[in-house]
């Protein structure tokens, strides 16, 4: 039987009848739900600093209570409906990060905590980690040799 | 004897009937336009149960004994239980039938599991070795999501074609003799590949296949869209259904306005927040265990086309850089 349409024509008519994503609505949504979550992030550190807390840690306090409550509002079942809404201004501040380790670690608990929580809590933050760690170590091995040569 | 018709098409010989049909589906799917007919609606996402591949298992058991009552029938009389699902290894089926004494053929045909099941089903009636056969298929959202896609709890965006993968099982019970609308023909589909490498986009992957069991079930059969008062696809959802009809209509066949999809009937699509529509193996197998056999009972439909289909993917062979693989079985009910 002759093929009406070849693969690759096939393809073409698929890309070109697909509904797209809504860019601009989903930019918006991206902008509004990173900045407000910066912002909160702005309002913890100012008021570490405000307590007399010098730049450094007020930095790393504010990372860990914006990891908190990223862990927390996945643990009540409310960060998966921000990142639908929000998409990568979910995702990119350190509360997705947090939601990309804590999420695995609620899903997997039912295998065990050897093979399940264990092994598949960093199921999706894994590469962030190798790659992050990859690249920093790359970026102070050039910091060193920079500073030897000068 | 049935008879081959064709290059693809079998003709069935003694007609199997089909008894009763049950579907039990979860709480999404019973906010849907279809709720009234289904036999159960389990608000609970685990059914009871301590995971979700178990409260699937759950499902496809109480929606297999749901059949077996309203088919009047005992499970003594079943020669055979034809199921499969999703999960990796079949386990929903064979987890819900490991406790029935009643010999069990596990099938995957990802979401054409439930025309694949039909079509043996009525096979080994026609071919005299069996009596009564048990036809089911099941799904869950959440061990499917956790299978192929994301933790639950992440927080990610579908994409526009994504489907929804239907939390429900269908049962039908089908018998040599008895009250009720026929299997009179079948068409098992080829698998049709054409090149789709899109996991969220399986309406697209489907829709070929789709295209070619109902263009060889015409072929052989030499009828006409006219001949058929609906044709009832599995789950391509929307974005298949458009491609289908594309498709059809470069072969010259208009689907005018007999097409149905179950993706699209099971969910409001606007409302409900699906994207493209329902998947999943018990998406077209509640479908047509519940809403379309009510269509035969009443009388509004005389002859379908069931046309199941199913992406034969697995997580693994896409990230190795792989297409889906496509596939569709008709099935030819007449009152």
């Amino acid at each position: 039987m002759k093929k009406q349409i070849s693969k690759h024509e096939y393809q073409k008519l698929v890309e070109e009848k697909a509904p797209g994503s809504h860019f601009i609505k989903n930019l918006f949504a991206a902008f509004i739900t990173g900045g407000a979550i910066c912002a909160v992030g702005q309002i913890v550190m100012l008021i570490f600093e405000n307590f007399g807390a010098d730049k450094e840690l007020s930095a790393s306090a504010t990372s860990i209570i914006m990891i908190f409550i990223g862990a927390f509002l996945t643990g009540i079942n409310i960060y998966d409906e921000i990142g639908k809404f929000g998409g990568a201004g979910a995702s990119v501040p350190i509360t997705g990060f947090s939601n990309s380790i804590v999420s695995p670690a609620m899903e997997f608990k039912k295998e065990g905590h050897v093979m399940g929580v264990g092994a598949k809590m960093f199921l999706i933050a894994g590469p962030v980690l190798v790659y992050g760690i990859f690249a920093s170590v790359i970026a102070g091995l050039f910091y060193f040799i920079w500073k030897q040569v000068m | 004897m049935a008879k081959r018709l064709g290059s693809q098409t079998i003709v069935l010989d003694k007609q199997p009937v089909i008894l009763s049909g049950a579907g039990i589906v979860g709480k999404k799917e019973g906010d849907g336009p279809l709720a009234r007919y289904f036999d159960d609606v389990v608000d609970d996402e685990y059914a009871g149960e301590k995971t979700f591949e178990a409260a699937e298992s759950r499902l496809l058991r109480d929606t297999y004994i749901k059949a077996l009552e309203k088919s009047g029938k005992s499970s003594t009389d079943i020669n055979i239980i034809l199921s499969g699902d999703l999960l990796n290894q079949c386990t929903a089926a064979s987890y819900a039938f490991r406790d029935v004494d009643t010999p069990y053929l596990g099938l995957f045909g990802a979401c054409s599991t439930m025309s694949e099941s039909l079509a043996i089903a009525s096979m080994l009636i026609d071919g005299g070795s069996v009596d009564y056969a048990v036809c089911a298929a099941s799904s869950h959202f959440c061990s499917a999501e956790r299978q192929f896609r994301f933790p639950l709890e992440y927080g990610s965006q579908r994409t526009p074609t994504a489907q929804w993968t239907v939390t429900g099982a269908g049962a039908i019970i089908l018998g040599k003799e008895g009250q009720g609308p026929r299997i009179t023909c079948i068409t098992p589909g080829k698998i049709i590949d054409e090149g789709i490498k899109d996991s969220n986009n399986m309406g697209a992957a489907m829709s070929p296949a789709a295209h070619d069991t109902i263009r060889s079930h015409l072929i052989d059969t030499g009828r006409n869209l006219d001949d058929f008062d609906m044709i009832l696809t599995g789950d391509l959802g929307r974005f298949g259904s458009t491609m289908l009809r594309e498709l059809l209509n470069r072969s010259n066949i208009d689907l005018k306005d007999k097409h149905k999809d179950c993706g699209m009937l099971i969910f409001d699509l606007e409302k409900q927040g699906v994207d493209c529509g329902g998947s999943g193996c018990g998406c077209s197998a509640v479908v047509l265990s519940t809403y379309i056999l009510n269509l035969f009972m009443q009388g509004t439909i005389k002859r379908l086309l069931f046309v199941a289909t199913g992406a034969l993917l697995s997580p693994t062979r896409i990230q190795q850089g792989e297409t889906i693989p496509g596939i569709a079985h008709a099935v030819l009910i007449e009152a």
